[in-house]
């Protein structure tokens, strides 16, 4: 699904060597981030929460709802791993999901008031609010942003997007409140998907069609390239939870990147709407705009 | 016409200001407070061509963090629990959907907007929200969502949801009467505001008699819903957690406080 | 979506309860708890109604081979009977290890 040809000075041997990160299941990847034999799931399968709407409206149900909770070590420190799975209804939020999110979040900013510093990493492959759910997903999406900031203050919150469903809708303000975020080459932010965006406002507008535009918008490459992500990775086990330990290791920030309003406002007076700068020069604009911090890459 | 730029004038004392010409903020008593409404409204002059009629886009979110934040600067000095109630009057028929938005990061202006109205919230001003029409999706999370209380007007004007009918008939492989039918017995799904009050995020729905354009009454009305909101706010917690322990929640999000419990359960 | 529940004769006991695969297009979970019951107990969601005798005809070849007791959720989103018997098979085995 990649739309853009294998760069030069490519590593082929890293490449061909790889163990694939976002191939691997929710549950799998969130055990393979942490230290090995440290890991324990907290409200699994066998807990049997579901979501109470699915069945209802004719939708299987999962056993986790989507979401695993695993707690453990991370580079010899407290943290917990929140990972959705893509592959259960587009990785959406529900109320049991959200809240499972939400809870966790709350549970470690509670930890590190009583004195033990844990970390927490959210794997988002998700396409946002659950439309099964519609208005409990929404007002779940709410409280993992709130809890998010709760924790955040006090210890990092690391933000994993690894493969091409990326991090959409709602969750991708989520996204954007993490300490740190780290993506893949294949990987996307947005809040809208190119899809959602050509039904409501037309093809000219947005050509959902258009890979080589959607990652050229969206994509792991475009996102750190102009600073609303802080690492690019490959899609491989080892290198991604090097990124997240890095990124935990860089503690938290004076100032949060959502806290930068002046920035912002920096950025978007850089762009004349009416005429905006391609893809591919976006970086540039801005890093003219605001240039660029010293711990960034 | 605007449901949000009429509640506004209405709700406040003097003058309404703008951060920009879609983010309009004003001062309004409310009891022994002064509080800053903010509110999105339509800017048809918008350069940003897909947020002209109210939506949120990426100049809305950060006006809107501008004056929120702008309120918790002033006040930062003053004791935590004197500190001004900030008022969410919110129409908005959604996010922006375009491609600049996309392209310049409108997960991020709502991520700063989100932050600012939080942030308010933990710092102690009491943040209501007021729903005077619309409020839908990513428009909603970044200007209403992160408040203490949220209030509604009991009007069919008034829709709060994840997505409007046709699309979400459309992304969820329905028809739009389908849809219907299932809203009828599926809570959350419903598209009528006295069904979304069940579900534990309302705190009080109005009963007015001009939703659209505001009585004398209605604002009386409104004025003291907002003042017991801000005192609701102020006794209780700073997180959200008010949402869960509702009468509603306690009937409909049977399956979020037992998620919590157990979570809560096997943390240690 | 349609729930359909089996019995099978079963005498053999797998270790320990395992759970297998996800809720994803051609996928499905499984949730096994072993019980010295005599018999697989199976209930099964599927996203895709009107194929009981399918269901019928794979898992009573499973049963036949693989006489494991106890209970088995299968959450089904549109498995081939292939993807079905591999699951069964992994579930199985994880309870052995």
């Amino acid at each position: 699904m990649t739309s853009t040809a294998i760069p030069e000075g490519t590593d082929w041997a890293a490449l061909l060597a790889r163990t694939s990160f976002i191939e691997l299941s929710a549950r799998a990847r969130a055990a393979a981030l942490l230290d090995d034999g440290t890991a324990r799931e907290l409200c699994g399968p066998f807990d049997r929460i579901e979501s109470p709407w699915l069945e209802p409206q004719g939708v299987v149900p999962e056993s986790d709802d989507g979401v695993v909770v695993v707690k453990g070590e991370l580079g010899g420190r407290p943290a917990v791993v929140i990972a959705i799975e893509q592959a259960f209804q587009g990785g959406g939020i529900g109320e049991v999901s959200g809240v499972k999110i939400a809870a966790t979040l709350s549970l470690a900013a509670r930890d590190n008031r009583d004195g033990t510093p844990t970390v927490a990493v959210l794997l988002l492959e998700t396409g946002g609010v659950r439309l099964q759910e519609a208005n409990l997903g929404l007002a779940t999406v709410a409280e993992v942003c709130s809890a998010l900031l709760e924790l955040r203050a006090l210890q990092p919150v690391v933000g994993v997007i690894a493969g091409a469903l990326g991090c959409f809708g709602g969750m991708s303000i989520a996204a954007g409140l993490c300490t740190r975020l780290i993506m893949t080459r294949e990987s996307r932010l947005g809040l809208d998907g190119p899809q959602v965006i050509e039904s409501e406002a037309g093809i000219a507008e947005f050509d959902a069609s258009d890979h080589t535009l959607i990652w050229s918008v969206d994509g792991g490459t475009q996102r750190t390239g102009t600073a609303l992500a802080d690492a690019l990775v490959l899609d491989d086990v080892t290198a991604v939870r090097s990124a997240v330990i890095d990124a935990v290791g860089h503690g938290v920030p004076g100032r949060h990147r959502s806290q930068r309003i002046d920035e912002l406002r920096a950025l978007l007076e850089a762009v004349d709407p009416a005429d905006p700068p391609e893809p591919a020069d976006l970086a540039a604009v801005w890093a003219n705009a605001v240039p660029p911090r010293g711990d960034r890459r | 016409m605007s449901r949000g730029l009429n509640w506004t004038r209405a709700l406040a004392d003097g003058d309404v200001g703008a951060v920009s010409p879609s983010v309009i903020t004003a001062d309004a008593t409310l009891g022994d407070d002064t509080a800053r409404l903010v509110a999105v409204v339509p800017d048809p002059k918008s350069p940003y061509h897909r947020a002209r009629k109210g939506e949120v886009g990426l100049r809305e979110g950060l006006s809107l963090a501008e004056a929120v934040t702008e309120a918790v600067t002033e006040d930062a000095r003053l004791p935590d629990d004197r500190r001004r109630p900030i008022v969410a009057v919110v129409d908005v028929p959604s996010q922006a959907y375009g491609r600049i938005e996309e392209l310049l990061g409108i997960h991020h202006a709502l991520a700063v907007a989100v932050d600012a109205y939080a942030s308010a919230r933990t710092a102690g001003h009491p943040v209501i929200t007021l729903i005077v029409g619309t409020a839908l999706s990513g428009g909603f999370l970044a200007h209403g969502a992160q408040a203490n209380q949220i209030l509604a007007l009991n009007d069919p004007g008034v829709m709060i949801h994840a997505m409007h009918k046709e699309a979400a008939a459309k992304v969820t492989l329905r028809t739009v009467d389908q849809l219907d039918e299932l809203a009828r017995r599926i809570p959350p799904l419903s598209y009528d505001v006295t069904d979304w009050a069940k579900l534990g995020l309302c705190d009080e729905l109005l009963d007015v008699e001009n939703a659209a354009d505001p009585t004398g009454e209605d604002v009386r009305k409104a004025k003291d819903a907002l003042t017991a909101a801000v005192g609701r706010a102020r006794s209780g917690p700073r997180d959200l957690g008010n949402r869960l322990t509702s009468p509603g929640a306690r009937q409909t999000r049977t399956a979020s406080r037992r998620i919590r419990e157990a979570l809560a359960a096997q943390w240690k | 979506m349609q729930t359909l529940n089996y019995e099978f004769p079963a005498d053999s006991l797998s270790g320990r309860r395992a759970h297998v695969g996800v809720v994803g297009s051609g996928d499905l979970e499984i949730l096994m708890i072993p019980e010295p019951t005599g018999v697989a107990r199976v209930r099964v969601r599927t996203s895709v109604d009107g194929f009981d005798t399918v269901w019928r005809t794979v898992l009573e070849r499973f049963f036949a081979r693989h006489g494991v007791a106890g209970s088995f959720e299968l959450n089904d989103f549109g498995a081939t009977p292939g993807v079905v018997t591999l699951r069964l098979r992994q579930a199985v085995e994880e309870g052995r290890a």
